[in-house]
């Protein structure tokens, strides 16, 4: 599951990653025609719509892409970077960059792409945003009340608007489109004559029936969280489900024994787990199985991975969720926390005691009786290390 | 040597949407281009006036969050990057070759000033954006941020709005 830094591909690499990407980034913008000042601001005069058509397409096609990925579970969302808002200074920085596009020619990303090859109003243009950015820097006391006013966090328009994603990557995608076959039409005013350069048919309507499958499939295949989600509600597949179960008993001894691969996941509430909670436990939540961080616990090689909440079925309900997700190696507490207590942690010895196997039993549970709560007291201090990945910093 | 066209505009945006997204799911980031400046502008500083960028907040901030390193900043490796990849473009396109790119109605000199002015400003607002174009814009709407939808828009509007004013440098 992406993203692959800092796990797969270590920070150091990722520098690495970086000029490779830096080479594809700037070799596109200079065939795409960015090298120029002329065709950049073209966009603002009417006669040359290039940096639009790249620029939307582009934002088109991995805004769907991110979307995609998040959808089929390729991508953990609330791992990368969301650039963060902050209302007054975005709005207010915005309208500066706008001005210094139409004085400069250029962006900050263009300029440099164009300076590489020769242009010397783009060299300009690069030491001029280096004075820029030091003058910010050196008259940031005047400037810090407006970059920190109103502080909306790393939020998307989503969650702004209250619409889903798919929706909202439809309707972004249809003002794209309305966009290029409007300015196709402005240009055509402004320099009096079609432009060669953009075969608008076999393109055009190729780029726009692709969109459209991807909106319409974002429309009919739900986020595989929600299908999963709603599969552990249905009580027949809950109960048909062939689980791996673990009995108090073996749970006790393998505690006891100090078997390190056992790896307990425990559902109850955060609160009731600090109540009590047995040793070598997490506390989890359904959510947290759907993670990086969650998947990569069930992922422990040689690992038994114990589930259990107060009930059988809670615990059959995140089993269910965590073998959806393709985690196969989990057992579930049979009878739950409940039975557990019953069993051992309360146990009383039964008066009749009828075969030698039940003796045997019951003189395991009293002896575990004794112990297992002296390893739960033991533990009760020691906090097993959730790993949390944090959301990655990006931005310029 | 004859210069080539330039590539289709949505065959272009297509490539660097790709990308962009494989950008994202690799590094969990996107693109961008100031940062790398402000990589610059710091390192600079706090070379040549170590007391001053201890004491300044702007600096100080920086230079914790990259330990007293500047440089070593994911978007100055991906600009080093894109400097190679642009000169390699222009390169096989026959489009190397130092010109003052400028409209005929304006002297050399004002191209040059306005070129000065227009980074500066476009610098100074990247500060305030969070980001230019490619780490704003094009980034935070590849991952729907509002903040980074709001830039673009006030970008793009911002350049709408002045370009009435400023006309007499491009045509």
């Amino acid at each position: 599951m992406g993203p692959l830094v800092p796990d797969i591909i270590s920070n150091e690499l990722n520098f690495v990653v970086a000029i490779l990407i830096g080479i594809a980034f700037g070799y596109i913008l200079e065939q795409a025609g960015f090298s120029t000042s002329k065709k950049l601001v073209g966009l603002f005069y009417g006669y040359d719509f290039t940096v639009l058509r790249v620029f939307f397409t582009a934002g088109i096609t991995a805004m769907i892409g991110v979307i995609a990925f998040a959808h089929f579970g390729i991508l953990d969302i609330s791992l990368i970077y969301i650039n963060p808002t902050f209302l007054y200074s975005a709005l207010v920085g915005g309208l500066i960059m706008g001005l210094g596009f139409v004085v400069g020619g250029f962006c900050p990303g263009t300029s440099v792409c164009a300076a590489a090859i020769g242009k010397i109003d783009a060299m300009i243009f690069v030491a001029g945003s280096f004075i820029g950015v030091w003058i910010f820097a050196e008259a940031y006391p005047l400037f810090e009340g407006l970059y920190l006013a109103e502080n909306w966090g790393n939020i998307t328009i989503f969650e702004i608007l209250g619409t889903s994603q798919s929706v909202l990557a439809v309707l972004m995608t249809t003002m794209a489109v309305g966009a290029f076959i409007f300015t196709r039409w402005v240009e055509q005013k402004v320099t009096g004559k079609p432009n060669e350069d953009v075969p608008i048919a076999k393109y055009f309507y190729g780029f726009v029936s692709v969109m459209m499958i991807f909106g319409l499939t974002a429309f009919l295949l739900p986020v595989k969280k929600d299908v999963v989600m709603q599969k552990i509600n249905d009580e027949t597949l809950i109960n048909s489900f062939q689980y791996n179960t673990i009995t108090s008993d073996e749970l006790a001894f393998r505690l006891i024994d100090n078997d390190k691969r056992v790896q307990i996941f425990d559902f109850r509430t955060a609160e009731d787990f600090n109540q009590i909670k047995l040793p070598q436990s997490v506390n989890m939540t359904f959510d947290e199985l759907f993670t990086k961080d969650g998947g990569r616990m069930l992922n422990m090689k040689n690992n038994v991975n114990v589930f259990l909440a107060n009930d059988e079925l809670t615990a059959k309900k995140a089993a269910l969720i965590a073998s959806e997700l393709g985690h196969n190696n989990i057992r579930i507490l049979k009878g739950g926390l409940n039975q557990f207590k019953t069993d051992i942690i309360n146990f009383e010895n039964p008066q009749i005691i009828a075969t030698r196997q039940e003796a045997n039993t019951f003189r395991f549970r009293t002896k575990a009786k004794e112990v297992i709560p002296v390893l739960i007291e033991k533990s009760k201090n020691t906090i097993v290390v959730k790993r949390e990945s944090k959301r990655i910093v990006g931005g310029c | 040597m004859e210069q080539t066209k330039y590539m289709n505009p949505y065959i272009a945006g297509v490539l660097l949407g790709l990308l962009l997204l494989v950008t994202i799911f690799i590094t969990g980031r996107g693109l961008g281009a100031s940062g790398a400046v402000k990589s610059g502008v710091v390192a600079a500083v706090s070379t040549i006036a170590p007391q001053h960028s201890a004491d300044s907040k702007y600096y100080s901030d920086y230079l914790t969050e990259h330990e007293n390193n500047p440089l070593k900043n994911w978007l100055v490796f991906e600009v080093i990057g894109v400097i190679i990849g642009a000169f390699i473009s222009g390169l096989v396109s026959n489009r190397l070759n130092f010109t003052l790119e400028k409209s005929k109605n304006v002297t050399s000199r004002v191209r040059m000033i306005t070129a000065l002015l227009g980074g500066a400003l476009f610098g100074l607002g990247a500060q305030l954006g969070r980001g230019c174009t490619s780490g704003s814009a094009l980034s935070g709407m590849a991952v729907l941020s509002f903040g980074g939808i709001i830039t673009m828009m006030a970008i793009f509007g911002g350049a709408y709005a002045f370009a009435y004013f400023f006309r007499k440098l491009w045509i």
